[in-house]
Formats: structure tokens, C-alpha cells, sequence
């Protein structure tokens, strides 16, 4: 993992500092509200429905015990003891004092941790692969670049003040887990021809009220050239993305107007000013960022092959769903669900975050992952442990599982928090998942990605999902609106809206309706819901839904 | 039928104008009916908002419950009033390993 030197300390040290003088300066009077909210949003401070909302950064989604035990700390002094794990591979605590957030920042920095640009038009927490570094299907580890972008783009003077958020994702594999195509830049480590590497960019994409697919800007970028291209990018979306309209500010409306082949001009000639100048990385910068993420002295170990033998069915469910395959023989990469079935989607309790952090420490080289989907990762587990793993997690109720299936659903807190949202999607979650599992549904559907957002601003991904739930506000009451056949994966696609929408009371039936459907009509057992939909369409779901003539 | 709302600028708590000052039950809030009433109280609200006591001031339609307490009609402002529709995961968690 990355590990702060002098400077960083420094550099966090006096972000702290400052903002304490802005909270002591906000409470004496000395600045308004007004002249505040800019400043404490940009260390990550909003006013939600309850109360104040702390949005800590997980850089890449990548933590370790420690780091982990000091958000269970923070929690259960200065929260309600728990923390939620967002979808951009960050934690929310939902219910801290402004004037507590100085000294919770403090914390945070003694473990290297911040909460600098989770807010604001600028460069947000650069997300990735949550198999990063030891997925069996990865080129090359992400997160040396992610931390290079992150370096760069904090406070970054001349991209602190874009025309909206910017997000960036990296992914090194060749299954994209990181949705890097609703991003506004996506890069996708490869290698050319002559065994160098690179990345292929992808530019535009993103959810919100116009989602939009990335469209590829260039195929091959040297990584030596990451930076002066980023900034490339970045230069040409801060000088003519719109400043008029706050729903059409984002670069994907830029890439929509002026086109990608415009775009690509404007970008390329920028490049070639930067591409000689200071942002060119020499190989060395890479290879000394590089070695923090290191793999770990692996035993060597022999495959187990007598696991899916165990006795207990439990266990042999969760090695099924929860367990993936690792780059070395004998080891395993664990999702920890953070859906017990009726919760609240990435919802852990600081008893919980102890408890992972403990199993981490113990088992998995004391290194953590954040996924986007609102899961924990433990990324180094021996296969031969697997068993205690399980055990440990199953005493602490986090051994649900059921990673991938129907019940691992993305919500956005949704208005039981967010002063944005318009509906409720924690409810919807967790009737859903309950309803899935007793019914049976769950076990016999397989993979299928639901996603739930409480508002269009989609933080719950609802665009990708292959069933999607927009949480809407029609004359006062919670209404649903259904979208099918969405995925965030390597055949990124945004789901259709597949007819009027639900009430509250009937959302639940609707997806069972779909489910279903899907069930009905699948060619056989092996074809999972997203084949299915694109095989059959939209028709057979929308007459299931409300009837022949629909 | 309005009351006045507002968070608490220190720990941003969600409080109600009563007559003594700001409360943090929606059932000690004062209900407002006539438009003057509603001004004075919006007035009351913004000075309190320079005193430096409260921030996102708001007056919100209420009816009042079997026993005369205000309830906000909009599901938003009755979830501000009263919480999360659903448990802390904290209290949550201690149920599903009892």
C-alpha cells in the first residue's frame, strides 16, 4: 500500500489545520454560510436531512487494518456507530457535529486518511478494480496509477474549480469490475504489440439525468504519457465545458455536443504542447509508486481441491459466491457482504469494521478493499484458512452469501438520508433482497445486478444495472421507475425504461414479475438474466408487466 | 398550517421554532396559521440564522395528529422530524446476531 511521506503529512497536516480556523471562523461569525459551504464541502462536509455527512476518502478503495479500525473508532465516538460504504469506494458517516470534524480529520491523518475532494467540482477519489493487484485476469496492477492521479490532481490549482465533479476509474484486468465506461475518463490497462504498457481512454461516460456510455478517445496511451494526457483532457472539458447549466456541465455533454473526433483534436494538440514538458513520467516515479503495491511474500501453496467437499452446505455456498480466483495457487480473494438479506446496502457497524479488520490482519496481510458495490474485499486469504475465515465472519453476521446474486443490491442512501433524494431506496432494498431470498428467486436467478437510486443524480447506479430502480416523487407519493438491461461491465449499457412506473407498495412484485420472466424465458440454465434480456428484448418483460397490449 | 425548521449550525441536529427558542422535538413546535404569523416566525427564524444558532431555514405544511401535534405533510420533512424510516445499522446489526 502507498504510505504518506514527509510531504503528505505536511500537506494534510495543513489542510486540517485550515479547515479548523474555517470552523472556529464560521462559528465566531467571521465567515457566512455563504462564504462556509464551498469550504467545507471541499473537505468533504454536506448538510444532510439529519445532520452533518462526513465523506471520507478510501483512495482506489484500498485500506488496511489499521486504517479500518480507525473508521470503527470514528464511528462509535463521534457517530451512531456506523458508517455507510458508498459506491465510489468511500465511506459516509452520517451523523457527526461540524465542530467535531476538525478532530475526526485529525484521526483520520494519523492513520493517513482524508476527506480532501470527496466534494466539489474537481477531481474526486480516483476508483478501481477492488481485485486490483491480485485478480487472476489483470495485466497490470491499477492503483500505482491511481495514486499517481491522485498526487496530480490534489488541489490541483488550475482543475479545483471545473465546471462540475470530474471521476476518473482504472481498471488493469480484463473483466472490467470498475464500470470504468460511466466515468468520465475510463482508463483500461494494456499492452501494444511490442509488450509495453498502456492504457486505452475512454472519455465521457456517466449516469445522473443524461447517462451516457464512454466513447474511446485514443486506443494506446504510453503510461509515461498518463499525466500530460489526463491534463490534456482535463484542460480542454475546464475551458469549454458549459458553466451555464449545472445538468449540462459534466464532459459527456461536451463529448455529446462537439463530438468525440472534435474532442480528440482539441485533446491531441493540447497533448502535444504537454507531452514533452514535466508531466512526462520517467519510469522511475513509476516503478518507486509502483513498489508500494507490491504483492505481499505469498507461500506456496498447492491448490485446495477438497473444499467444495465440505460438509457443511453453507460454507460450500458462500465458497461458491463470495470466493474468486486469485493470481496464485492456494489463495483467494473473499467478498465480506455488506448485504445480509433485509439490511441496508454497505452498511457496516464499527463491531463489524473491528471484526473485518481483525480477520485482515490475521489472514489477509492486513490489506482491505472497498468495492463499488458496497462490499468488502479481503484480497490475500490462503484457500487453507478459508474455513476460519468464514467462521470468524459468520460469528460477527457477515458471511452472507451471496456476492453477485440478485440480493447483493446497490442502493444509494435514498431520503431516509440525502437531502437530494426523492424516494426512500433503503426500504425498497432491503423488502426486496428479503423477498428474493425467502421466495427462492435469488437461488434459482443467479447473477443479476439490481441497482436502486433514490433521485436522478443515480448514486446507486441505477443506468447500469441489469434491473434498475429510480426512486421518483409523483405528487407527493414514492413512485419506481423500472429500467432492464443495464450493465456496467465490458459491454457497458444503459437500461431501458420499460413502462410507466410503480408504487412503493408494488416495486417489490414488479421485479419479481421480471425475475420471473426471465426464468420463464431463458434458454437454459447457464444463460444468465443480462443474455437473456438481450436475446429476447424488451417485449416479453413490458407483457409480463402490464399485460399483452402494453 | 406551518411550522418553522431549521439545522442546528454546530452539529446540524433538526430543530423546530418554538415560542421559547429552537427545539429538537417537531411535538414542541409552534403552529403556525396566519400569514403574519408565519412572517414573524421566518423573521425570528433568519435572526437566528445571523445569531448564528441555526442554517436552512424553512416553513413547512403540517397537520396536526390525534393528539394536536404537528406532522409535515411532504414524507421528506416527516422523515426529518422523526428519523431514518429504517434502524441504525448498529441496532439493526445487534438483532441479526442475537
Amino acid at each position: 500500500m502507498y504510505q504518506y511521506d514527509e510531504f503528505d503529512h505536511a500537506f494534510v497536516a495543513a489542510r486540517i489545520a485550515q479547515f479548523r480556523d474555517q470552523v472556529a471562523r464560521r462559528m465566531s461569525g467571521e465567515l457566512s454560510e455563504d462564504e462556509f459551504k464551498p469550504l467545507r464541502l471541499m473537505n468533504g462536509v454536506y448538510l444532510q436531512l439529519h445532520a452533518y455527512m462526513l465523506r471520507v476518502a478510501i483512495p482506489y478503495g484500498t485500506l488496511n487494518a489499521k486504517q479500518m479500525r480507525m473508521l470503527a473508532h470514528i464511528a462509535r465516538k463521534w457517530d451512531k456507530g456506523y458508517g455507510h460504504f458508498t459506491t465510489r469506494q468511500n465511506i459516509q458517516f452520517n451523523w457527526p457535529a461540524l465542530t467535531d470534524i476538525p478532530d475526526i480529520l485529525e484521526a483520520l491523518a494519523s492513520v493517513e486518511m482524508h476527506a480532501i475532494q470527496t466534494s466539489g467540482n474537481c477531481v474526486r477519489n480516483v476508483t478501481t478494480d477492488h481485485f486490483a493487484g491480485v485478480a487472476a485476469d489483470e495485466i497490470a496492477d491499477p492503483r500505482a496509477y491511481a495514486e499517481i492521479l491522485r498526487q496530480w490532481s490534489s488541489l490541483h490549482p488550475e482543475f479545483s474549480f471545473l465546471p462540475r465533479k470530474f471521476k476518473i476509474a482504472i481498471t488493469g484486468a480484463c473483466e472490467d469490475r470498475a464500470a470504468i465506461q460511466v466515468h468520465d475518463i475510463g482508463l483500461q490497462l494494456k499492452r501494444n504489440a511490442d509488450g509495453e504498457t498502456g492504457f486505452a481512454v475512454h472519455v465521457g461516460g456517466g449516469q445522473g439525468r443524461t447517462p451516457m456510455v464512454a466513447k474511446l478517445l485514443r486506443d494506446f496511451l504510453p503510461e509515461r504519457d498518463l499525466l500530460s494526457y489526463v491534463e490534456a483532457i482535463l484542460r480542454v472539458y475546464n475551458f469549454h465545458g458549459r458553466r451555464d447549466n449545472k445538468y449540462k456541465a459534466r464532459i459527456k455533454i461536451l463529448v455529446h455536443e462537439t463530438g468525440i473526433e472534435s474532442l480528440a483534436r482539441d485533446v491531441e494538440a493540447e497533448f502535444g504542447r504537454l507531452k514533452q514538458g514535466p508531466l512526462a513520467l520517467p519510469q522511475a516515479d513509476i516503478d518507486a509508486i509502483s513498489a508500494f503495491f507490491a504483492a505481499p511474500d505469498y507461500r506456496e501453496l498447492p491448490d485446495e481441491t477438497s473444499l467444495m467437499q465440505d460438509a457443511d452446505p453453507l460454507f460450500r455456498r458462500w465458497l461458491r459466491h463470495n470466493t474468486h480466483a486469485h493470481k496464485r495457487p492456494g489463495h483467494a480473494i473473499v467478498t465480506v457482504s455488506l448485504k445480509p438479506t433485509g439490511s441496508a446496502p454497505g452498511d457496516a457497524t464499527a463491531d463489524q469494521m473491528e471484526t473485518i479488520a481483525d480477520i485482515a490482519q490475521q489472514f489477509s496481510r492486513g490489506e482491505l478493499r472497498i468495492s463499488h458495490e458496497q462490499n468488502v474485499v479481503l484480497p490475500h486469504v490462503e484457500q487453507r484458512n478459508l474455513r476460519k475465515v468464514y467462521q470468524l465472519l459468520d460469528e460477527a453476521g457477515l458471511s452472507t452469501a451471496n456476492a453477485g446474486l440478485a440480493s447483493d443490491i446497490i442502493a444509494c442512501p435514498g431520503l431516509d438520508y440525502c437531502a437530494l433524494a426523492n424516494a426512500r431506496s433503503i426500504p425498497v432494498a432491503q423488502q426486496l433482497s428479503q423477498s428474493l431470498v425467502t421466495s427462492g428467486r435469488e437461488e434459482r436467478a443467479g447473477d443479476i445486478k439490481i441497482k436502486i437510486s433514490g433521485c436522478i443524480n443515480a448514486c446507486g447506479h441505477h443506468h447500469v444495472g441489469h434491473i434498475g430502480i429510480l426512486g421518483v416523487d409523483r405528487k407527493g407519493e414514492e413512485y419506481y421507475q423500472l429500467t432492464l438491461g443495464g450493465s456496467a461491465d465490458n459491454n457497458t449499457a444503459i437500461g431501458e425504461i420499460v413502462g410507466p412506473g410503480f408504487s412503493q407498495g408494488e416495486i417489490v412484485g414488479a421485479v419479481e414479475t421480471v425475475i420471473d420472466t426471465y426464468l420463464d424465458q431463458r434458454s437454459s440454465e447457464q444463460e444468465s438474466f443480462i443474455e437473456t434480456w438481450r436475446r429476447i428484448g424488451q417485449k416479453p418483460f413490458r407483457e409480463a408487466l402490464y399485460g399483452p397490449t402494453a | 398550517m406551518k411550522t418553522i425548521t431549521a439545522n442546528r449550525l454546530d452539529d446540524g441536529a433538526v430543530v423546530w421554532l418554538s415560542g421559547a427558542g429552537w427545539e429538537t422535538s417537531i411535538a414542541q413546535a409552534a403552529v403556525l396559521s396566519a400569514p403574519d404569523a408565519i412572517d414573524a416566525g421566518l423573521q425570528a427564524a433568519a435572526r437566528a440564522v445571523a445569531n448564528r444558532e441555526v442554517v436552512e431555514i424553512a416553513a413547512i405544511d403540517v397537520t396536526l395528529d390525534q393528539n394536536r401535534r404537528p406532522v409535515p405533510v411532504r414524507l421528506r420533512e416527516r422523515i426529518r422530524a422523526f428519523g431514518p424510516t429504517i434502524p441504525f445499522a448498529s441496532d439493526a446489526q445487534q438483532s441479526l446476531v442475537a
